[in-house]
């Protein structure tokens, strides 16, 4: 017997225990406390740099929710999305079209962030209707994402006249869309301005942190589960008596909705968004920070986005033209040497050497 | 007068897009039709060939002789990466694309690196004639003739001669082929070296009509995917029609809208074949005639 009381409580429970699950590397004590070191030193890290690295720090975070929407869609339902750029442009441009039109008054910036992202996400589901109802699978997912985001780019790239424009903003053609102001939270006393700095900062740490944890109770859920069963057998799951087409289209649909969060934070952290955010090198760089980190586990697309970020700015001080070329290189290594992704090689590793045991 | 003088320019206007779309996505159409294989670095080779064209030409070869030297230097390109690279990926076509995309990123930057952000072409040749007060380049009517012969050749290549026969064998059923004494491994080679060799034929038809810049292949891109994904796996039955058709749509759309909408058009066309005939048009082709 349940007693009304304890009801909401087991359901916490619940919910917390799947935080460790089948479908996420790392449990035990000894994973949630390096998690917390992490945090902790995340969190801390402001304290000793200016505010011209932790702006950049978090520039970083910006980037991780795409990563995390794409090892969903990739790593976990198999989908592979070449076009998670135009969730993240179309998110963009939404931010900005909104916070132009309604002014940064009132928190109507977060309203329009939140706008945005419902946007983008219902893109993400409208073109994943078309493809996984129409039973495309494969590679053909590919080249439809591609295409879509290129198409999308093309189309921005030419609105540069002044009949394009949305209310009071222009969407300005090649040259992108400016001047859109910053996230601000209303306080009292005056509202609060996220410039790139420390408290933009907290608060992309504070989403990654509730993204990832979110991310991790969804993907040992039912639903996770499935994700991951139509990945290796998708006949099997329909044959069990599973829509495959709507969990698919579900997993790609949050997968393009954290691809518009990244674009809409983006364009509140640098106040601008240009069409090339959509074109093929952008778009080849979050397959790039998902394939090296490992795509099939969410700690390790977050770790290996994060690492893959800095060392593609540093490459880009020492020598901007050759990063490309480099991130080209690791992603051949990979795929040629390391499929399943150099954290989650190195993770194994050392769980192996931990545990001692030979699995 | 002037009714012929309209359905000239249309016609024109069909042909040109449906020479464009045959002859890009001839190589990508080959690839991935033989061997299921999506060749994301398509575009580069189309570069590669344009560049080794251009060149070429300007070296004083005569232009076709160029344009074949094109072919053959990406084909032997394309030869060299199937055996570093995609030779190990054939059972992990999702890796094989992303390696290719590594590929891509590669080659437009190391061409970026290298010979710098532009590279000087070869201008049109063979002038233009006068079709009733409007002049149309004749060497677009050229490219009309290639993409014709080239449908052609492909289909006495895969249809009436020996390498076709082994080629189709080994695709079908690779392990029979093999036992019956074909070496797979070289006809995977060799027909990727044939796709390769066809985007490089595609980049030196079209290198006197483009700025020569190592982006260029992303130009191509999306309308060569566009043709394979509606046509479907078999390039004959799939690859041509589709061509057609989205020829049509795109001339149809840009004659009346603008280039902007013709693209769109395309990318609208292929979401609704994909709801439609998931199997492109060579599937719903093969499957009412069988």
């Amino acid at each position: 017997m349940i007693s009304s009381e304890t009801a909401p409580r087991s359901r916490t429970r619940s919910l917390l225990a799947r935080l460790e699950g089948p479908q996420t590397m790392g449990r035990g004590p000894a994973f949630w406390v390096a998690a917390t070191v992490a945090v902790a030193a995340a969190a801390a890290y402001p304290l000793m740099a200016d505010a011209w690295t932790v702006g950049n720090a978090a520039y970083f975070l910006i980037w991780t929710f795409m990563a995390m929407g794409l090892g969903v869609v990739w790593g976990y339902a198999g989908a592979l999305s070449f076009g998670q750029t135009a969730f993240f442009g179309l998110a963009g441009y939404a931010y900005g079209v909104i916070t132009l039109n309604l002014g940064a008054a009132y928190g109507l910036t977060l309203l329009a962030l939140v706008l945005a992202v419902a946007i983008g996400g219902l893109f993400a589901l409208v073109i994943g209707y078309f493809m996984f109802y129409g039973r495309i699978q494969g590679v053909f997912i590919g080249i439809v994402t591609l295409s879509v985001t290129l198409v999308l780019e093309t189309f921005m790239a030419q609105t540069a006249g002044p009949q394009w424009r949305i209310g009071e903003a222009r969407l300005n053609g090649f040259n992108g869309m400016s001047g859109m102001p910053p996230l601000t939270l209303p306080w009292f006393g005056g509202d609060i301005v996220l410039y790139p700095g420390p408290s933009l900062y907290y608060l992309l740490l504070g989403l990654v942190v509730i993204c990832y944890l979110g991310l991790r109770i969804m993907l040992n859920s039912p639903f996770g589960n499935v994700l991951v069963a139509i990945r290796e057998n998708p006949h099997r799951v329909g044959m069990l008596g599973y829509d495959v087409r709507l969990y698919q289209m579900l997993a790609f649909g949050i997968g393009g909705a954290f691809a518009a969060l990244s674009g809409a934070l983006y364009t509140a952290w640098g106040q601008y968004i240009t069409p090339s955010s959509m074109g093929l090198t952008s778009a080849a760089l979050p397959i790039v920070w998902v394939a090296v980190g490992g795509r099939r586990d969410i700690t390790a697309t977050l770790i290996g986005t994060l690492i893959v970020l800095a060392g593609f700015q540093t490459l880009t001080i020492y020598g901007s033209q050759y990063a490309l070329v480099v991130m080209g290189a690791l992603l051949l290594v990979t795929v040629l040497a390391a499929p399943e992704g150099l954290i989650v090689a190195a993770m194994t590793l050392m769980g192996r050497v931990f545990r001692g045991s030979k699995r | 007068m002037a009714l012929f003088q309209s359905v000239f320019a249309m016609l024109y206007q069909f042909g040109d897009t449906f020479a464009f779309l045959v002859i890009s996505c001839a190589g990508l159409a080959v690839i991935f039709g033989m061997m299921g294989v999506i060749n994301l670095a398509h575009g580069e080779f189309i570069m590669c060939g344009a560049y080794v064209t251009a060149s070429a030409a300007r070296a004083g070869l005569p232009l076709p002789l160029a344009i074949l030297t094109g072919a053959l230097v990406a084909g032997a390109v394309g030869m060299v990466v199937e055996r570093l690279v995609i030779r190990h990926l054939y059972h992990r076509p999702l890796d094989s694309i992303i390696a290719t995309w590594g590929i891509s990123l590669i080659a437009t930057q190391g061409v970026l690196i290298v010979l710098g952000s532009t590279m000087q072409g070869v201008g049109t040749p063979l002038g233009s004639i006068d079709v009733g007060g409007r002049s149309y380049s004749l060497y677009r009517l050229v490219l009309m003739a290639c993409a014709l012969g080239l449908l052609g050749g492909l289909y006495m290549l895969f249809y009436h001669s020996r390498f076709g026969v082994i080629a189709r064998a080994t695709i079908q059923k690779p392990q029979m082929a093999n036992a019956l004494g074909v070496n797979t491994g070289r006809m995977y080679g060799l027909t990727f070296g044939l796709g390769a060799a066809l985007a490089g034929l595609a980049g030196g038809l079209y290198a006197p009509t483009m700025t020569m810049v190592p982006t260029m292949g992303a130009t191509f891109i999306v309308e060569s995917f566009v043709t394979v994904v509606v046509g479907g796996a078999d390039i004959f039955v799939g690859a041509a029609p589709a061509a057609a058709i989205l020829a049509l749509i795109k001339a149809g759309l840009t004659a009346w809208y603008g280039q902007l909408f013709g693209q769109i058009g395309l990318l609208v066309t292929v979401i609704l074949v994909i709801r439609i005939l998931p199997g492109g048009l060579s599937g719903w082709l093969k499957g009412t005639t069988r």
